[in-house]
């Protein structure tokens, strides 16, 4: 068992969680309530990378935030190390290749919010700020754990993109899964089966807890 | 009748996307039914009162305040309009309890003061003791309350509710019509309600609004609507079933009458002398005005407007019975009459059975010509 790659993990699907929630909550209400010209498109590029080989995916962050591009050198300049091949990096391509993630179950869980709630909420008087913490946000809540506990787990099981944004530098970038695939490289399949077991045995955790939500969620509504 | 320099002025026009173009006047204290064939533009109306939507042209004003004037680029926002709204499905938080519903309506207030004036409130809509159930855990009727209590929780300065008793039993139904009507006595707001059912809006409403594709056909008490309709459209809308063509033969304005041809009969109808003789009319008659003549007994009150023909459909329904009247035994000229059951099996009513009703004079009213409208 490889203990800094699991804690490099956990890190990163914290992290990963702690950024990408909020803005999956505003991604997801704009997208629930309001229709614009090309929203077909945007909700497109937010479901991207469910069908997008992650190696792909990889290319591409590496070309956006690579030391020759513009967003690389800003950030080298600001922070005094790259994008590729960091922590920081990893954390970037892993925000944005849990979008869909993050994003979809909140979008499904504020839609399923009445218009005529929110209506009655004005009409007592709260304004929208208030509306959105004591009326939409209570509502949905279930789109917002299936949200972070979706993305807690797939970051903690993503490869690809992981491999190809951040190499695999030990207590680095070098993520549980990364372990995994050099182990069995390596032969040692034991370490292996423990690591696979353990992200495993995460999964189906996280993913009956999302189902378990939903149920109860379609409860609440019946 | 109350004064209209205050209380709730509407008038507003849009094209898309329902066409509205209607005015609206209710003073404090009265009570108006908005009444109209589906997405006619009822809810629309209402929505544009509250600010929930705006026209494309219009004002709004209420106790003297304007809420919205387009041509001035004003429109305030719900929040800003103190108005109570209770919505066709009651709209409550699902999950908040019955008392958090309506504190909810509160915020203005110190956090303090809520509980007093919401736990008030629900002893008002007769809630007590279910201040902490969920509205899942509440009667139809017991959440139509609690959405009534969270709307006048702000002190509105008018009252809307959209089919208010629409998701009610018949029972809870005649309840809070009863309560409504109480309701009314201890405030002084004007209240607008939009209703399909027609009994909601002849039991409750001072006024009622007729409206169809976002225009008001007509607007006056219940009974001058059911009596006195504008037009056929309006007729329809007052579910008067008795309409027909007939020709206006000339004015008798010593006696206060108007003769008119229908079939082979000549009428005397209200006096109505902007019908020129010669004019073809539409008339209508509501069903209070028709009365049936005991078979083998005649009285003298047949000699009002008698009619003849034959019992066509015969309808059974509990106490009364709804009578489909051929004329002269013609099936395309039907006067339809209500009558008690008892008296239905008195006079031995059966299908094909020969009849014979007087329209009352008074009864008979005069409306133009809907070119298009076959008559019945």
């Amino acid at each position: 068992m490889e203990w800094n790659a699991l804690d490099l993990s956990l890190s990163l699907a914290f992290w990963t969680c702690v950024i990408l929630l909020p803005l999956a909550v505003l991604i997801g209400r704009a997208l629930a309530w309001n229709h614009f010209r090309g929203k077909a498109f945007v909700e497109a590029l937010v479901a991207v990378p469910l069908v997008l080989p992650p190696t792909v995916l990889g290319y591409y962050l590496i070309l956006s935030f690579g030391g020759n591009s513009t967003i690389g050198r800003v950030y080298e300049a600001v922070t005094g190390h790259g994008l590729v091949f960091t922590f920081d990096g990893l954390l970037l391509a892993s925000i944005i290749f849990n979008l869909p993630f993050a994003v979809q179950p909140m979008q499904r869980a504020f839609e399923g919010v009445p218009m005529n709630i929110r209506e009655a909420a004005w009409c007592s008087g709260m304004s929208n700020w208030i509306t959105f913490w004591r009326i939409e946000l209570p509502l949905a809540w279930t789109g917002m754990l299936s949200a972070l506990v979706l993305t807690f787990a797939h970051t903690l099981g993503e490869c690809g993109v992981v491999l190809m944004k951040g190499g695999n530098i030990p207590e680095q970038t070098r993520t549980l899964s990364i372990a995994i695939y050099d182990r069995v490289q390596m032969f040692d399949y034991s370490s292996a089966g423990i690591m696979s077991a353990l992200l495993l045995s995460l999964s189906v955790i996280a993913i009956t807890f999302v189902y378990l939500v939903g149920y109860r969620r379609r409860r609440d509504h019946a | 009748m109350p004064e209209l320099d205050v209380g709730l002025k509407v008038r507003v026009q849009q094209e898309k996307p329902v066409p509205i173009n209607s005015e609206i006047h209710c003073a404090p204290g009265e009570l108006i039914a908005l009444i109209g064939p589906s997405g006619g533009g009822k809810t629309t109306l209402l929505r544009m009162i509250a600010g929930l939507a705006n026209p494309a042209e219009g004002q709004i004003s209420c106790s003297g305040e304007t809420w919205l004037d387009i041509e001035q680029g004003k429109s305030l926002s719900p929040q800003q309009r103190r108005i109570g709204y209770v919505f066709q499905d009651y709209a409550l938080f699902p999950h908040m309890s019955a008392i958090h519903n309506i504190e909810a309506a509160l915020l203005h207030l110190p956090k303090a003061n809520r509980r007093n004036k919401s736990s008030d409130l629900i002893e008002m809509v007769n809630l007590g003791g279910l201040e902490n159930r969920l509205p899942a855990q509440l009667s139809g009727g017991q959440r139509q309350r609690i959405a009534l209590a969270r709307a006048l929780a702000r002190d509105p300065k008018v009252l809307l509710m959209d089919e208010p008793f629409s998701a009610v039993d018949q029972v809870t139904r005649r309840k809070l019509q009863y309560e409504l009507v109480q309701l009314r006595q201890r405030i002084n707001l004007p209240i607008i309600f939009v209703t399909h059912d027609l009994n909601d809006a002849m039991l409750l409403a001072d006024r009622i609004y007729a409206i169809s594709h976002g225009v008001t056909l007509q607007n006056g008490p219940p009974l001058e609507l059911i009596c006195y309709p504008d037009n056929v459209a309006v007729a329809r809308l007052m579910d008067l079933k008795n309409i027909f063509a007939g020709q206006v033969i000339g004015h008798d304005e010593d006696n206060e009458v108007t003769r008119i041809k229908w079939l082979d009969y000549e009428l005397e109808a209200r006096l109505q002398t902007k019908y020129n003789p010669g004019v073809t009319v539409n008339w209508v008659i509501p069903p209070s005005y028709i009365v049936l003549h005991r078979r083998h007994r005649p009285s003298y009150g047949e000699r009002e407007n008698p009619v003849h023909g034959v019992v066509g459909e015969l309808t059974v329904m509990g106490e009364n019975t709804v009578i489909s009247m051929w004329m002269n035994g013609q099936q395309d000229q039907r006067l339809s009459l209500t009558v008690s059951s008892h008296v239905a099996e008195r006079n031995f009513l059966t299908v094909e059975a020969e009849i014979s009703v007087s329209l009352l004079q008074q009864g008979v009213h005069l409306m133009p010509l809907q070119n298009r409208e076959k008559p019945v």
